[in-house]
């Protein structure tokens, strides 16, 4: 069976993965740049005005979709690469060490990526499917004087729950590992490989994947402990 | 002979169609200096007194350059130890009483042929369909050594084309991908004058093959350069990469 074209060959699936991985990424600098408001510590304040901000923002809102088609297009042809890939091998090894020749996440981009589906799904149904007031859930929105949505107040509401803190804490942990390889393998699929580049990538890469997910774990386990009120 | 006494894990397949499975062999008088395909002769001799089915595994040089032995070992294609292919594994490397399992490389790619033995023409036919340079060979041929060639650019197409063929890097890649394969002779002539020229029908030809055979996708894990008995690096993985999307987005 011939792949070929802009969607069909191997190498194209490559870059495709590569692009969305990159703007997800760009999506989660954003997103934990507008969360870590919360770590002002003023009652959610300044947080409840950024997020007012990007909530009624119309280039937010369109990316908003966009970010979804990137999401889904990441998802679709993670899928379609990990059939392959199955498919490139029927009989598996009765013995094989993998661990000699490479990371177990690099080899598990596909588990880890299904583990952070997983938690998206709770964390959408959490906070996007009440803030956008999606089917009967505006009652359950938390509003501010003001008669605003006060997102701050949902946050500390929803982190009450310690087995909610602990799905938050487990899918920043997937993500980590799913970063800790999808970050420089982006540039490797896109050909970004230079001997005098590549240990920059690299430095940054496990930098990046150690911070966000810390930053974005940090904020239901202090908001659990009371240290964010 | 040696002293060593072994016990072998090996899978036995009689030809293509059938189930196959894994076969104990103990072998005994096993000198720690004898390659591992030594060691699998005396074990055939062994068989073939006994008037059993010898093993059939591949080899041709014997001294690494040729490319034809194979044999996952102990979970690692041409066994443990770096930059070396089966031929060159010497029994050194197991202890007297060791279990060593041994199957043939694994991919929807490499039908086994018998036992250990695999057909891995599909690395062939991937060369077949753009591994070349469309050189005049009628009489009128140009000094190679009249095109300068800048030193770096070289030695990193002869990096690359020390490549023998072997498909160790599909054997070990989790997705059975043959990148490293491919890269490696995209590589060794794009980065030259002579098969600059052809570059971007070479990536698309290549590649287009290879996914034909029904190789696996490259994750980036980089098992490949690891296990690659040739020490081949996963950027020439990268400047296919480059190769392959210039190609694709300037091909008319």
């Amino acid at each position: 069976m011939a792949r070929q074209g802009l969607f069909g060959s191997s190498l194209v699936k490559k870059y495709w993965m590569a692009l969305t991985g990159f703007f997800l990424i760009t999506f989660l600098v954003v997103h934990a740049g507008v969360n870590a408001m919360i770590f002002w510590n003023d009652g959610g304040v300044t947080f409840n005005m950024v997020a007012h901000f990007f909530g009624t923002n119309i280039i937010i809102r369109t990316m908003e979709i966009v970010l979804f088609l990137g999401l889904i297009a990441h998802v679709v042809d993670g899928l379609m690469l990990w059939r392959q890939n199955r498919a490139a091998r029927p009989v598996k090894y009765a013995m094989e060490k993998g661990s000699a020749s490479r990371s177990w996440y690099s080899a598990s981009m596909g588990i880890l990526g299904t583990l952070i589906l997983l938690f998206l799904i709770v964390h959408l149904w959490h906070f996007w499917v009440k803030s956008r007031g999606i089917v009967g859930s505006l009652d359950e929105l938390p509003l501010d004087p003001e008669g605003q949505e006060n997102l701050f107040a949902l946050m500390v509401r929803t982190f009450e729950n310690p087995i909610v803190v602990v799905i938050y804490v487990l899918g920043c942990v997937s993500l980590f590992w799913h970063l800790l390889h999808g970050f420089k393998s982006a540039f490797q699929s896109l050909g970004l490989n230079h001997k005098r580049y590549n240990p920059i990538i690299a430095a940054f890469g496990v930098a990046f994947s150690i911070i966000v997910p810390t930053l974005f774990a940090l904020m239901p386990v202090s908001m659990y402990f009371g240290w964010i009120q | 002979m040696g002293n060593m006494k072994l016990t072998l894990k090996i899978w036995r397949q009689n030809g293509p169609n059938d189930q196959g499975k894994i076969v104990d062999y103990p072998v005994s008088d096993v000198s720690e200096d004898m390659s591992f395909l030594e060691m699998l002769d005396v074990l055939n001799d062994d068989l073939v007194r006994k008037g059993e089915d010898p093993i059939a595994f591949d080899h041709d040089c014997r001294e690494g350059i040729c490319g034809m032995c194979s044999l996952f070992i102990n979970g690692e294609p041409h066994g443990p130890g770096r930059g070396i292919t089966t031929c060159q594994l010497h029994m050194r490397m197991f202890k007297d009483g060791d279990t060593i399992h041994v199957e043939p490389w694994r991919s929807a790619a490499f039908p086994v042929i018998k036992d250990l033995a695999t057909n891995r023409s599909a690395l062939d036919r991937i060369q077949a369909a753009g591994g070349f340079v469309s050189v005049n060979t009628s009489g009128n041929l140009v000094d190679g050594n009249a095109l300068p060639i800048p030193k770096d650019d070289a030695d990193t197409a002869f990096d690359a084309a020390t490549c023998i063929g072997c498909g160790a890097c599909v054997a070990t890649c989790p997705n059975g991908s043959a990148m490293l394969f491919t890269a490696a002779k995209v590589s060794q002539l794009s980065l030259l004058p002579q098969g600059k020229p052809e570059r971007k029908r070479r990536a698309l030809a290549m590649v287009e093959q290879m996914d034909k055979e029904g190789f696996g996708n490259c994750s980036n894990t980089g098992a490949c350069e690891v296990e690659c008995p040739k020490g081949i690096s996963i950027s020439h993985i990268a400047r296919l990469h480059r190769e392959y999307l210039v190609a694709t987005v300037t091909k008319e």
